[in-house]
């Protein structure tokens, strides 16, 4: 057992510090830290940096970026890419579609497809959820039906998180309606959302943001070759997918730098002449949350020091349940710190009100998604409950 | 970074539980602590053997020269079977003190007899009124004509009746001193009883008792008190952590083998998702723990270390204690079944070295002297 990193991770975490707080645009970085909406423009400039140093894809096979690192050299790049406020690659390009994509695509999809995700020169959405298919994922009913060397696709996709950026859109649809288990006639098709048919509407959320929408598909015709590996196994490439998103789960380093800043604002004088950190119920509930994160920090370290392989510790499915009640709890805490002044939401720049306090309820708001999307925490216990306790 | 047992840590974590195993079913454990001296005497030896009560003490002191790390692993084998013996209470606790402080003499009188099971000391430090500060009030040391004498009572002390020494923490003029009374001469009574995880305990009363300073006399021990304190914590830690797995275990084997409504309990997700959380709460506290132990090992000041494990362990174990029996049903609330043993045991850690609410408040009171808590740093 050992405490300090071995002088070659040391080395490693220097120098990913060194790049992600030198080598990304400071109003980028700026933004992220006044959790300020980024624009596309933003998003797509930041991994475009990180690709040209090669930071982008840094776990995917070597042939088309990777670096070959271990889980804790991973973790390390991730971690201080977040305390950096770098915001992180798109998950949909690069922890979704494009290890799907170098796994089990052929070789015309990889040399086609690899290169732009990488740089988010294409700019994917996730066509999983629909209306009625939500936790219980494998109920979805978008159809694709084969006509010649072509797929027609027709039904509903919901909860398109940044569909509205989105060039291409990696669906799971329905190509056997007759499979005797509802799990093996699904396929994993690659379709470009300017084709005709297809159809996206913002979905306006509890905090007034449209991040997330409905993506319609009337009779939309699709290449045959863009069906990812074999037919009727996109269940399959599915669970890879989403078992691939290990590293990251738990924004430790977002959370903690978020939980530092309430902090120092719960520092700042009153009107009175005191601060709010004297109130020690207060100063308890901090401690309480430091305590947690830093559990969930070193659990965090735990999986990715000794996961052996691709074999996940066992500890890694606490991540994410924990990661996000924690996520949550920190903007909870946020508004708690701007008191009356959460209540300005609406109000414009020049507004006395300072622009954390203006965003607090929204984002408490918006992140009670985080223990509902990518498998909601209830779908995380009946994980832990059957594969770990063997319930 | 690195969480795992190196071989020889693994051998000496098979060794231990091999033994302990062996000594230890629920209905053994149950005679033991039934009976006086609360422990087994003939398991206390055997530790004694297999260099366990000699661990952390250097080669020269008649000790294995060992860390944290071993030192911890042999806790968390203790917690896992709820053995009796006082290990922590007279290696760590109270041999530390003497390790850390005592004059060669003092170290070759205690520490080497400690190590090989003839001799058991422990720590007299809490006092009725007091709480878990590292000082003491109600019992006072006075020295006359080069003798000290020591007047006042301590209780609950720990194994108070069956120890063969006592290290006191007693006021003088310098601050908190601590002496080595020998618990057969005049001026010392001590009442012992039964603890209700079946621990013991005593009252020690001192009336002009004769002590001798712990190392130098007249230096206030406040400091040396609180790490040895942390020390303890920390290793209770994973003393902790052995028992609350074993706890989680035995509610999950009951869950997929007990059956009412006509299918087995681990049917209902009601009772699964509970289990879950247990599971969650106890990985949480773990990897604390874990960390405490390395930091105590680095040689780095422990008290925040063993703060942060004494609240992440104080809580865990209120959960994991309590849904232990409410997942099980009544059969838990019974003495012949284990489980309720556990948290009952758990209770009694906490409530030595400082509950959850003590050390949040340490915590608390230094929350804002920092930005973020680094565990690499």
């Amino acid at each position: 057992m050992r405490l300090q990193l071995s002088p070659e991770d040391a080395a490693f975490r220097e120098e990913m510090r060194t790049f992600f707080t030198t080598q990304v645009p400071q109003g980028i970085r700026d933004a992220v830290a006044e959790r300020r909406e980024l624009s596309k423009e933003q998003i797509v400039e930041a991994q475009r940096v990180l690709n040209a140093a090669g930071l982008a894809v840094p776990h995917w096979p070597a042939e088309w970026g990777g670096k070959g690192w271990t889980q804790l050299q991973k973790h390390l790049w991730h971690e201080e890419m977040l305390q950096a406020c770098v915001p992180p690659p798109l998950s949909f390009n690069t922890n979704m579609v494009g290890p799907v994509i170098a796994t089990f695509g052929s070789d015309e999809l990889k040399e086609r497809f690899l290169a732009p995700t990488a740089n988010l020169d294409i700019w994917w959405s996730q066509g999983f959820s629909e209306p009625d298919a939500g936790s219980d994922l494998a109920s979805l009913r978008t159809s694709a039906v084969r006509d010649g060397d072509e797929w027609v696709v027709n039904g509903q996709k919901t909860w398109t998180t940044l569909g509205q950026y989105g060039d291409w859109i990696f669906c799971l649809v329905r190509t056997d309606p007759d499979a005797p288990k509802r799990q093996q006639g699904i396929s994993f098709l690659l379709i470009d959302m300017t084709s005709p048919g297809v159809t996206v509407r913002p979905i306006e959320l509890i905090d007034g943001g449209v991040e997330v929408n409905e993506v319609w598909f009337e009779d939309v015709r699709v290449p045959a070759d863009q069906l990812v590996g074999e037919e009727n196994k996109g269940w399959t490439y599915a669970k890879f997918l989403l078992g691939n998103e290990r590293v990251g789960v738990a924004p430790v380093a977002s959370t903690k730098r978020l939980l530092a800043q309430a902090k120092e604002r719960a520092q700042e004088k009153l009107a009175d002449g005191s601060t709010l950190l004297e109130d020690p119920l207060l100063a308890a509930r901090f401690a309480e949350l430091e305590n947690e994160v830093l559990a969930l920090e070193l659990t965090a370290l735990r999986v990715a020091a000794n996961s052996a392989g691709d074999k996940p510790h066992p500890a890694s499915s606490v991540l994410k349940l924990k990661g996000t009640e924690l996520q949550q709890a920190v903007t909870e805490i946020v508004v708690d710190v701007a008191g009356p002044a959460s209540l300005a939401s609406g109000a414009p720049d020049g507004s006395d009100v300072p622009h954390w306090a203006r965003v607090a309820t929204p984002q408490y708001l918006n992140y009670r998604k985080a223990s509902i999307y990518g498998g909601s925490n209830e779908v995380q216990r009946s994980i832990i409950a059957s594969s770990i306790l063997g319930l | 970074m690195d969480f795992t047992y190196d071989s020889e840590q693994k051998a000496l974590r098979d060794a231990v539980r091999g033994l302990l195993t062996k000594a230890y079913d629920s209905a053994r454990r149950r005679d033991v602590v039934s009976d006086e001296p609360g422990f087994d005497s003939g398991v206390w030896a055997q530790l004694a053997e297999m260099g366990v009560l000699g661990l952390p003490f250097a080669e020269a002191d008649g000790g294995m020269g060992a860390g944290p790390v071993e030192v911890g692993l042999v806790a968390e084998e203790i917690g896992r079977v709820l053995a009796p013996e006082p290990f922590v209470e007279a290696v760590v606790v109270a041999g530390g003190l003497v390790a850390d402080l005592g004059t060669a003499e003092q170290k070759a009188a205690i520490l080497a007899p400690l190590s090989d099971g003839t001799l058991i000391p422990v720590l007299a430090h809490t006092e009725p009124g007091g709480r878990w500060e590292p000082v003491a009030r109600a019992v006072t040391a006075r020295e006359d004509a080069g003798t000290w004498r020591l007047t006042g009572t301590k209780e609950p002390v720990a194994h108070g009746a069956r120890a063969d020494l006592l290290v006191v923490s007693a006021a003088t003029p310098a601050g908190t001193g601590l002496f080595v009374v020998d618990p057969t001469v005049d001026g010392v009574t001590r009442t012992g009883y039964a603890l209700h995880d079946g621990g013991r305990a005593a009252q020690v009363v001192l009336d002009g008792a004769v002590g001798t300073p712990l190392g130098a006399a007249d230096v206030d021990r406040t400091g040396d008190l609180e790490v040895a304190q942390a020390r303890a914590i920390i290793i209770r830690g994973q003393e902790a952590v052995g028992a609350m797995q074993v706890a989680l275990d035995t509610t999950t084997a009951y869950l997929t083998t007990r059956k009412q409504f006509g299918v087995t309990l681990n049917k209902f997700q009601a009772l699964t998702f509970r289990a879950a959380d247990m599971y969650v709460s106890l990985e949480l506290a773990r990897s604390i723990a874990s960390w405490a132990l390395l930091v105590l090992d680095s040689g780095a000041d422990p008290r925040e270390a063993a703060a942060r494990t004494g609240f992440q362990i104080g809580r865990a174990g209120h959960h994991i204690g309590q849904e232990a029996i409410q997942l099980h049903g009544g059969i838990a609330m019974t003495a012949e079944y284990s489980v309720g043993h556990y948290m009952s045991h758990l209770t009694a850690l906490e409530h030595a070295l400082g509950d959850r609410r003590f050390h949040l408040g340490r915590l608390a009171a230094s929350v804002g002297d920092h930005g973020t808590v680094d565990p690499l740093a």
